[in-house]
Protein backbone atom coordinates (compact mmCIF):
# COMPACT_ATOMS: atom_id res chain seq x y z
CA UNK A 1 0.00 0.00 0.00
CA UNK A 2 1.10 3.34 -0.71
CA UNK A 3 2.05 5.76 1.71
CA UNK A 4 -0.97 8.40 2.51
CA UNK A 5 -1.95 11.34 4.21
CA UNK A 6 -5.10 12.02 5.62
CA UNK A 7 -6.36 15.47 4.53
CA UNK A 8 -9.46 17.40 6.11
CA UNK A 9 -10.25 20.34 4.48
CA UNK A 10 -11.99 22.27 6.42
CA UNK A 11 -13.27 26.19 6.14
CA UNK A 12 -15.44 28.21 8.57
CA UNK A 13 -18.75 27.38 7.68
CA UNK A 14 -18.53 23.89 6.57
CA UNK A 15 -16.11 20.61 6.12
CA UNK A 16 -14.99 21.07 2.33
CA UNK A 17 -13.35 18.08 1.46
CA UNK A 18 -11.79 15.03 2.95
CA UNK A 19 -10.11 11.83 2.22
CA UNK A 20 -7.10 10.18 1.88
CA UNK A 21 -3.96 11.83 -0.84
CA UNK A 22 -0.52 11.20 -1.55
CA UNK A 23 0.26 14.70 -2.07
CA UNK A 24 -1.10 18.28 -1.48
CA UNK A 25 0.14 21.62 -3.00
CA UNK A 26 -0.33 25.16 -1.51
CA UNK A 27 1.32 28.21 -1.14
CA UNK A 28 2.22 29.36 2.01
CA UNK A 29 3.63 33.30 2.21
CA UNK A 30 6.88 32.30 1.67
CA UNK A 31 6.21 30.30 -1.04
CA UNK A 32 4.66 26.68 -2.54
CA UNK A 33 5.43 23.55 -0.60
CA UNK A 34 4.11 20.32 -1.34
CA UNK A 35 3.37 17.58 1.40
CA UNK A 36 3.56 14.15 1.23
CA UNK A 37 3.19 11.61 3.97
CA UNK A 38 5.82 11.35 6.32
CA UNK A 39 6.38 15.16 6.01
CA UNK A 40 8.13 17.16 9.18
CA UNK A 41 5.14 18.57 11.50
CA UNK A 42 4.60 22.26 9.63
CA UNK A 43 2.34 24.92 10.43
CA UNK A 44 2.07 27.31 7.77
CA UNK A 45 0.01 30.66 7.13
CA UNK A 46 -1.61 30.15 3.23
CA UNK A 47 -1.47 32.74 0.42
CA UNK A 48 -4.75 33.08 -1.56
CA UNK A 49 -4.64 30.34 -3.95
CA UNK A 50 -5.38 27.17 -5.50
CA UNK A 51 -4.34 24.19 -3.70
CA UNK A 52 -4.06 20.76 -5.64
CA UNK A 53 -4.74 17.39 -3.76
CA UNK A 54 -3.88 14.55 -5.14
CA UNK A 55 -5.86 11.59 -4.18
CA UNK A 56 -5.25 7.84 -3.56
CA UNK A 57 -7.33 7.03 -6.44
CA UNK A 58 -5.12 9.06 -8.80
CA UNK A 59 -7.48 11.84 -8.85
CA UNK A 60 -7.05 15.35 -8.26
CA UNK A 61 -8.57 17.75 -6.09
CA UNK A 62 -8.02 21.44 -6.57
CA UNK A 63 -9.85 23.96 -4.45
CA UNK A 64 -9.68 27.83 -4.02
CA UNK A 65 -8.46 28.77 -1.00
CA UNK A 66 -9.24 32.35 0.14
CA UNK A 67 -6.57 32.64 2.95
CA UNK A 68 -5.94 30.40 5.92
CA UNK A 69 -3.71 27.93 7.47
CA UNK A 70 -1.88 24.46 6.83
CA UNK A 71 -1.53 22.05 9.67
CA UNK A 72 0.51 18.85 9.05
CA UNK A 73 1.05 16.44 11.79
CA UNK A 74 0.87 12.38 12.23
CA UNK A 75 0.17 11.86 8.27
CA UNK A 76 -2.90 14.36 9.07
CA UNK A 77 -3.05 17.74 7.29
CA UNK A 78 -5.55 20.26 8.14
CA UNK A 79 -5.93 22.88 5.63
CA UNK A 80 -8.14 25.77 7.53
CA UNK A 81 -9.73 28.17 5.66
CA UNK A 82 -11.92 31.13 6.06
CA UNK A 83 -13.35 30.67 2.02
CA UNK A 84 -12.44 27.86 0.00
CA UNK A 85 -14.29 26.16 -2.66
CA UNK A 86 -14.00 23.10 -5.12
CA UNK A 87 -12.90 23.65 -8.41
CA UNK A 88 -16.46 22.22 -9.30
CA UNK A 89 -18.20 24.26 -7.27
CA UNK A 90 -16.92 27.38 -9.55
CA UNK A 91 -19.26 29.55 -11.44
CA UNK A 92 -16.13 30.55 -14.29
CA UNK A 93 -18.63 32.88 -15.69
CA UNK A 94 -19.51 34.69 -12.87
CA UNK A 95 -15.70 34.73 -11.29
CA UNK A 96 -15.03 36.27 -15.04
CA UNK A 97 -17.68 38.67 -14.82
CA UNK A 98 -16.62 39.86 -11.08
CA UNK A 99 -12.88 39.85 -12.45
CA UNK A 100 -14.18 42.61 -15.19
CA UNK A 101 -16.29 44.68 -12.61
CA UNK A 102 -13.26 44.32 -9.92
CA UNK A 103 -10.80 45.66 -12.58
CA UNK A 104 -12.85 48.43 -13.37
CA UNK A 105 -14.20 49.45 -9.94
CA UNK A 106 -10.42 48.69 -8.64
CA UNK A 107 -11.72 46.48 -6.16
CA UNK A 108 -8.34 44.67 -5.20
CA UNK A 109 -9.50 42.20 -2.82
CA UNK A 110 -12.29 41.32 -4.95
CA UNK A 111 -10.56 41.15 -8.35
CA UNK A 112 -7.63 38.50 -6.07
CA UNK A 113 -10.91 36.43 -5.34
CA UNK A 114 -12.13 35.83 -8.73
CA UNK A 115 -8.50 35.73 -9.97
CA UNK A 116 -8.34 33.15 -7.67
CA UNK A 117 -11.42 31.16 -8.62
CA UNK A 118 -10.57 31.45 -12.40
CA UNK A 119 -6.46 29.79 -11.65
CA UNK A 120 -8.22 27.11 -9.81
CA UNK A 121 -10.67 26.49 -12.53
CA UNK A 122 -8.15 26.32 -15.06
CA UNK A 123 -5.61 24.09 -12.74
CA UNK A 124 -7.96 21.33 -12.71
CA UNK B 1 -78.34 35.62 20.29
CA UNK B 2 -77.76 37.41 23.78
CA UNK B 3 -75.51 40.24 23.81
CA UNK B 4 -73.22 38.33 26.91
CA UNK B 5 -73.07 34.91 24.43
CA UNK B 6 -72.13 37.02 21.06
CA UNK B 7 -69.32 38.48 23.04
CA UNK B 8 -67.69 35.88 24.22
CA UNK B 9 -67.98 34.34 20.88
CA UNK B 10 -65.80 37.09 19.66
CA UNK B 11 -63.36 36.23 22.08
CA UNK B 12 -63.22 33.10 21.01
CA UNK B 13 -62.42 33.61 17.40
CA UNK B 14 -59.88 36.28 18.40
CA UNK B 15 -58.47 33.93 20.60
CA UNK B 16 -58.43 30.86 18.32
CA UNK B 17 -56.77 33.08 15.45
CA UNK B 18 -54.02 33.61 18.19
CA UNK B 19 -53.35 30.26 18.86
CA UNK B 20 -53.17 30.17 15.03
CA UNK B 21 -50.49 32.45 15.04
CA UNK B 22 -48.28 30.87 17.94
CA UNK B 23 -48.59 27.65 16.78
CA UNK B 24 -47.38 28.38 13.40
CA UNK B 25 -44.16 30.69 15.07
CA UNK B 26 -43.81 27.47 17.47
CA UNK B 27 -43.05 25.43 14.28
CA UNK B 28 -41.20 27.66 12.88
CA UNK B 29 -38.87 28.24 15.98
CA UNK B 30 -38.53 24.39 15.52
CA UNK B 31 -37.29 23.65 12.69
CA UNK B 32 -34.84 26.86 12.94
CA UNK B 33 -33.50 25.55 15.45
CA UNK B 34 -32.25 22.46 14.28
CA UNK B 35 -30.69 24.68 11.38
CA UNK B 36 -28.87 26.68 13.53
CA UNK B 37 -27.66 23.29 15.78
CA UNK B 38 -26.69 21.77 12.36
CA UNK B 39 -24.71 24.94 11.90
CA UNK B 40 -22.81 25.20 14.96
CA UNK B 41 -21.96 21.40 14.18
CA UNK B 42 -20.66 22.55 10.91
CA UNK B 43 -18.51 25.20 12.21
CA UNK B 44 -17.00 22.59 14.96
CA UNK B 45 -14.21 21.09 12.88
CA UNK B 46 -12.84 24.69 11.84
CA UNK B 47 -12.94 25.49 15.63
CA UNK B 48 -11.29 22.75 16.47
CA UNK B 49 -8.30 22.49 14.23
CA UNK B 50 -7.98 26.30 14.82
CA UNK B 51 -7.34 25.52 18.29
CA UNK B 52 -5.14 22.89 17.89
CA UNK B 53 -2.92 25.37 15.69
CA UNK B 54 -3.25 28.25 18.80
CA UNK B 55 -2.28 25.49 21.02
CA UNK B 56 0.94 24.17 19.06
CA UNK B 57 2.29 27.96 18.71
CA UNK B 58 1.54 28.56 21.90
CA UNK B 59 2.92 24.98 23.24
CA UNK B 60 6.09 25.30 20.94
CA UNK B 61 7.03 28.74 20.88
CA UNK B 62 7.54 31.63 23.46
CA UNK B 63 5.95 34.37 21.36
CA UNK B 64 4.82 37.50 22.67
CA UNK B 65 1.77 39.01 21.31
CA UNK B 66 -0.03 41.86 21.63
CA UNK B 67 -3.33 39.44 21.74
CA UNK B 68 -2.04 37.16 24.53
CA UNK B 69 -0.63 39.54 26.76
CA UNK B 70 -2.08 40.75 30.09
CA UNK B 71 -1.76 44.63 30.25
CA UNK B 72 -0.56 45.46 33.99
CA UNK B 73 -3.26 47.65 34.38
CA UNK B 74 -6.44 47.09 32.88
CA UNK B 75 -8.11 50.96 32.68
CA UNK B 76 -10.62 50.02 29.52
CA UNK B 77 -12.59 46.87 28.96
CA UNK B 78 -14.89 46.04 25.83
CA UNK B 79 -18.29 44.19 26.73
CA UNK B 80 -19.49 42.88 23.39
CA UNK B 81 -23.11 41.58 24.19
CA UNK B 82 -25.03 39.02 21.69
CA UNK B 83 -28.77 39.67 21.61
CA UNK B 84 -31.35 39.05 18.94
CA UNK B 85 -33.21 41.37 16.65
CA UNK B 86 -36.62 40.13 17.12
CA UNK B 87 -38.34 39.70 20.49
CA UNK B 88 -41.23 36.83 21.53
CA UNK B 89 -38.60 35.01 22.99
CA UNK B 90 -39.33 34.78 26.66
CA UNK B 91 -36.89 36.05 28.74
CA UNK B 92 -33.60 35.07 26.19
CA UNK B 93 -32.67 39.02 25.81
CA UNK B 94 -33.55 40.11 29.27
CA UNK B 95 -31.84 37.13 30.38
CA UNK B 96 -28.81 38.23 28.04
CA UNK B 97 -28.52 42.03 29.04
CA UNK B 98 -29.40 41.08 32.57
CA UNK B 99 -25.64 39.25 32.53
CA UNK B 100 -24.31 42.66 30.43
CA UNK B 101 -25.06 44.55 33.40
CA UNK B 102 -23.98 42.88 36.16
CA UNK B 103 -20.27 41.99 34.13
CA UNK B 104 -20.60 45.78 33.75
CA UNK B 105 -21.07 46.33 37.29
CA UNK B 106 -18.14 44.40 38.28
CA UNK B 107 -15.92 45.38 36.05
CA UNK B 108 -16.71 49.26 36.93
CA UNK B 109 -16.52 48.09 40.33
CA UNK B 110 -12.52 47.26 40.12
CA UNK B 111 -12.75 50.46 38.64
CA UNK B 112 -12.37 49.65 34.91
CA UNK B 113 -14.00 51.75 32.41
CA UNK B 114 -16.51 49.78 30.01
CA UNK B 115 -17.21 50.23 26.68
CA UNK B 116 -20.20 48.06 25.14
CA UNK B 117 -20.33 46.74 21.99
CA UNK B 118 -23.79 45.40 20.74
CA UNK B 119 -25.02 42.68 18.33
CA UNK B 120 -29.00 42.52 17.93
CA UNK B 121 -31.99 44.65 17.78
CA UNK B 122 -33.07 44.64 21.26
CA UNK B 123 -29.93 44.89 22.96
CA UNK B 124 -29.37 48.03 21.03
CA UNK B 125 -33.07 49.31 22.00
CA UNK B 126 -32.79 48.43 25.58
CA UNK B 127 -29.53 50.66 25.76
CA UNK B 128 -30.68 53.62 23.88
CA UNK B 129 -33.69 53.65 25.48
CA UNK B 130 -31.75 53.89 28.53
CA UNK B 131 -29.41 56.73 27.08
CA UNK B 132 -26.48 54.66 27.70
CA UNK B 133 -23.22 54.43 25.48
CA UNK B 134 -22.96 52.00 22.58
CA UNK B 135 -19.42 51.72 21.28
CA UNK B 136 -20.37 49.94 17.82
CA UNK B 137 -23.43 47.89 16.78
CA UNK B 138 -24.64 45.70 14.63
CA UNK B 139 -27.99 44.16 13.48
CA UNK B 140 -29.88 42.40 10.79
CA UNK B 141 -28.04 38.73 11.08
CA UNK B 142 -28.67 37.48 14.28
CA UNK B 143 -31.03 34.83 13.23
CA UNK B 144 -28.80 33.25 10.96
CA UNK B 145 -25.40 34.87 11.32
CA UNK B 146 -22.46 33.91 8.67
CA UNK B 147 -18.85 34.17 9.23
CA UNK B 148 -18.56 37.26 7.26
CA UNK B 149 -20.95 38.65 9.82
CA UNK B 150 -18.19 37.52 12.50
CA UNK B 151 -15.92 39.19 10.77
CA UNK B 152 -17.45 42.36 10.57
CA UNK B 153 -17.88 42.29 14.57
CA UNK B 154 -14.54 41.12 15.37
CA UNK B 155 -12.31 43.44 13.34
CA UNK B 156 -13.24 46.76 15.17
CA UNK B 157 -12.78 44.85 18.45
CA UNK B 158 -9.49 43.45 17.58
CA UNK B 159 -8.74 46.83 16.54
CA UNK B 160 -9.48 48.32 19.92
CA UNK B 161 -7.67 46.06 21.93
CA UNK B 162 -4.36 46.19 19.51
CA UNK B 163 -4.62 50.38 20.06
CA UNK B 164 -2.98 51.98 22.95
CA UNK B 165 -5.02 52.50 26.15
CA UNK B 166 -4.18 56.17 25.56
CA UNK B 167 -5.44 56.56 22.35
CA UNK B 168 -8.86 54.89 23.07
CA UNK B 169 -8.05 50.82 23.38
CA UNK B 170 -9.43 48.56 25.25
CA UNK B 171 -7.05 46.09 27.35
CA UNK B 172 -9.40 42.95 27.44
CA UNK B 173 -12.46 41.77 25.91
CA UNK B 174 -15.63 40.09 27.27
CA UNK B 175 -18.31 38.33 25.79
CA UNK B 176 -22.01 37.96 26.65
CA UNK B 177 -23.52 35.65 24.85
CA UNK B 178 -26.14 33.26 25.47
CA UNK B 179 -25.04 28.90 25.39
CA UNK B 180 -26.91 26.42 23.88
CA UNK B 181 -26.94 23.60 26.23
CA UNK B 182 -29.98 21.59 25.25
CA UNK B 183 -33.33 22.34 23.32
CA UNK B 184 -34.69 23.04 27.11
CA UNK B 185 -31.91 24.44 28.60
CA UNK B 186 -30.03 27.89 27.76
CA UNK B 187 -27.44 29.95 29.45
CA UNK B 188 -26.78 33.74 29.04
CA UNK B 189 -22.90 33.89 30.49
CA UNK B 190 -19.99 36.04 30.19
CA UNK B 191 -16.19 34.95 28.84
CA UNK B 192 -13.35 36.70 28.60
CA UNK B 193 -12.64 36.14 25.25
CA UNK B 194 -9.13 38.33 25.44
CA UNK B 195 -6.01 38.80 26.02
CA UNK B 196 -6.28 34.82 25.39
CA UNK B 197 -4.40 32.96 27.57
CA UNK B 198 -2.59 30.06 25.74
CA UNK B 199 -3.01 27.90 28.66
CA UNK B 200 -6.46 27.76 28.82
CA UNK B 201 -6.68 27.48 25.29
CA UNK B 202 -4.43 24.27 25.72
CA UNK B 203 -6.61 23.03 28.70
CA UNK B 204 -9.95 23.13 26.31
CA UNK B 205 -8.57 20.27 24.35
CA UNK B 206 -10.01 17.12 25.65
CA UNK B 207 -7.67 14.67 25.21
CA UNK B 208 -4.29 14.65 26.24
CA UNK B 209 -2.15 14.31 23.75
CA UNK B 210 1.43 15.59 23.00
CA UNK B 211 1.69 17.75 20.01
CA UNK B 212 4.65 17.34 17.94
CA UNK B 213 7.18 20.08 17.02
CA UNK B 214 5.63 21.78 14.61
CA UNK B 215 8.35 23.99 11.50
CA UNK B 216 6.79 27.01 11.25
CA UNK B 217 6.61 28.55 7.70
CA UNK B 218 7.39 31.71 7.73
CA UNK B 219 8.22 31.99 11.29
CA UNK B 220 6.22 31.28 14.84
CA UNK B 221 5.45 34.91 15.29
CA UNK B 222 3.74 35.46 11.64
CA UNK B 223 1.88 32.54 12.28
CA UNK B 224 0.51 33.48 15.63
CA UNK B 225 -0.03 37.15 14.12
CA UNK B 226 -2.38 35.44 11.36
CA UNK B 227 -3.67 33.02 13.50
CA UNK B 228 -4.54 34.98 16.59
CA UNK B 229 -7.32 36.70 14.91
CA UNK B 230 -9.19 34.52 12.88
CA UNK B 231 -9.13 32.28 16.81
CA UNK B 232 -11.11 35.18 17.98
CA UNK B 233 -13.41 35.70 14.66
CA UNK B 234 -14.35 31.94 14.91
CA UNK B 235 -14.92 32.23 18.79
CA UNK B 236 -17.31 34.87 17.79
CA UNK B 237 -18.79 32.89 15.24
CA UNK B 238 -19.77 30.11 17.51
CA UNK B 239 -21.18 32.67 20.23
CA UNK B 240 -22.99 34.34 17.70
CA UNK B 241 -23.99 30.97 16.09
CA UNK B 242 -25.30 29.11 20.12
CA UNK B 243 -27.20 32.58 20.40
CA UNK B 244 -29.04 32.24 17.40
CA UNK B 245 -29.79 28.62 18.51
CA UNK B 246 -30.60 29.62 22.07
CA UNK B 247 -33.10 32.24 20.83
CA UNK B 248 -34.93 29.86 18.43
CA UNK B 249 -34.86 27.31 21.03
CA UNK B 250 -36.41 30.52 23.49
CA UNK B 251 -38.92 31.15 20.78
CA UNK B 252 -40.08 27.98 20.77
CA UNK B 253 -41.09 27.44 24.05
CA UNK B 254 -41.92 31.05 24.83
CA UNK B 255 -44.53 29.98 21.51
CA UNK B 256 -45.41 26.64 23.02
CA UNK B 257 -46.52 28.26 25.97
CA UNK B 258 -48.69 30.85 24.56
CA UNK B 259 -50.28 28.13 22.06
CA UNK B 260 -51.47 26.27 25.45
CA UNK B 261 -52.69 29.26 26.92
CA UNK B 262 -54.62 30.35 24.30
CA UNK B 263 -56.04 26.37 24.18
CA UNK B 264 -56.55 26.78 28.03
CA UNK B 265 -58.18 30.21 27.57
CA UNK B 266 -60.81 28.81 24.51
CA UNK B 267 -61.53 25.81 26.65
CA UNK B 268 -62.78 28.61 29.55
CA UNK B 269 -64.29 30.83 27.12
CA UNK B 270 -66.39 27.91 25.72
CA UNK B 271 -67.64 27.40 29.29
CA UNK B 272 -68.31 30.49 29.95
CA UNK B 273 -70.35 30.47 26.32
CA UNK B 274 -72.25 27.53 26.79
CA UNK B 275 -73.11 28.73 30.37
CA UNK B 276 -74.73 31.72 28.60
CA UNK B 277 -76.51 30.18 26.26
CA UNK B 278 -78.14 27.60 28.30
CA UNK B 279 -79.35 30.79 30.89
CA UNK B 280 -80.75 32.44 28.21
CA UNK B 281 -82.31 29.32 27.05
CA UNK B 282 -83.65 28.71 30.62
CA UNK B 283 -85.00 32.25 30.67
CA UNK B 284 -86.56 31.92 27.31
CA UNK B 285 -88.79 28.73 28.76
CA UNK B 286 -89.58 30.49 31.84
CA UNK B 287 -91.01 33.72 29.85
CA UNK B 288 -92.95 31.27 27.56
CA UNK B 289 -94.12 29.37 30.66
CA UNK B 290 -94.83 32.32 32.48
CA UNK B 291 -96.63 34.29 29.42
CA UNK B 292 -98.81 31.11 28.70
CA UNK B 293 -99.63 30.45 32.24
CA UNK B 294 -101.01 33.91 32.46
CA UNK B 295 -102.94 33.14 29.27
CA UNK B 296 -104.28 30.74 30.14
CA UNK B 297 -105.65 32.08 34.12
CA UNK B 298 -107.25 34.78 32.18
CA UNK B 299 -109.46 32.79 29.72
CA UNK B 300 -110.23 30.76 32.95
CA UNK B 301 -111.41 33.23 34.77
CA UNK B 302 -114.00 34.84 31.44
CA UNK B 303 -115.49 31.20 31.15
CA UNK B 304 -116.61 30.96 34.28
Amino acid sequence: MAAELHVALVAADREVWSGQATLVVARTTSGDIGVMPGHQPLLGVLESGPVTIRTSEGGTVVVAVHGGFISFADNKLSLLAEVAELADEIDVQRAERELERAKAEGDAAAERRADVRLRTVSAR
Amino acid sequence: MGAQLRVYKRRIRSVTATKKITKAMEMIAASRVVKAQRKVAASTPYATELTRAVTAVGTGSNTKHPLTTQAETVTRSAVLLLTSDRGLAGAFNSNAIKAAEQLTARLESEGKQVDTYIVGRRGVAHYNFRERKIADQWTGFTDEPSYADAKKVAAPLIEAIEKDTADGGVDELHIVYTEFVSMMTQQALDARLLPLSLDEVAEEKPTGEILPLYDFEPSAEDVLDALLPRYVESRIYNALLQSAASKHAATRRAMKSATDNAGELINTLSRLANAARQAEITQEISEIVGGSAALADATAGSDK
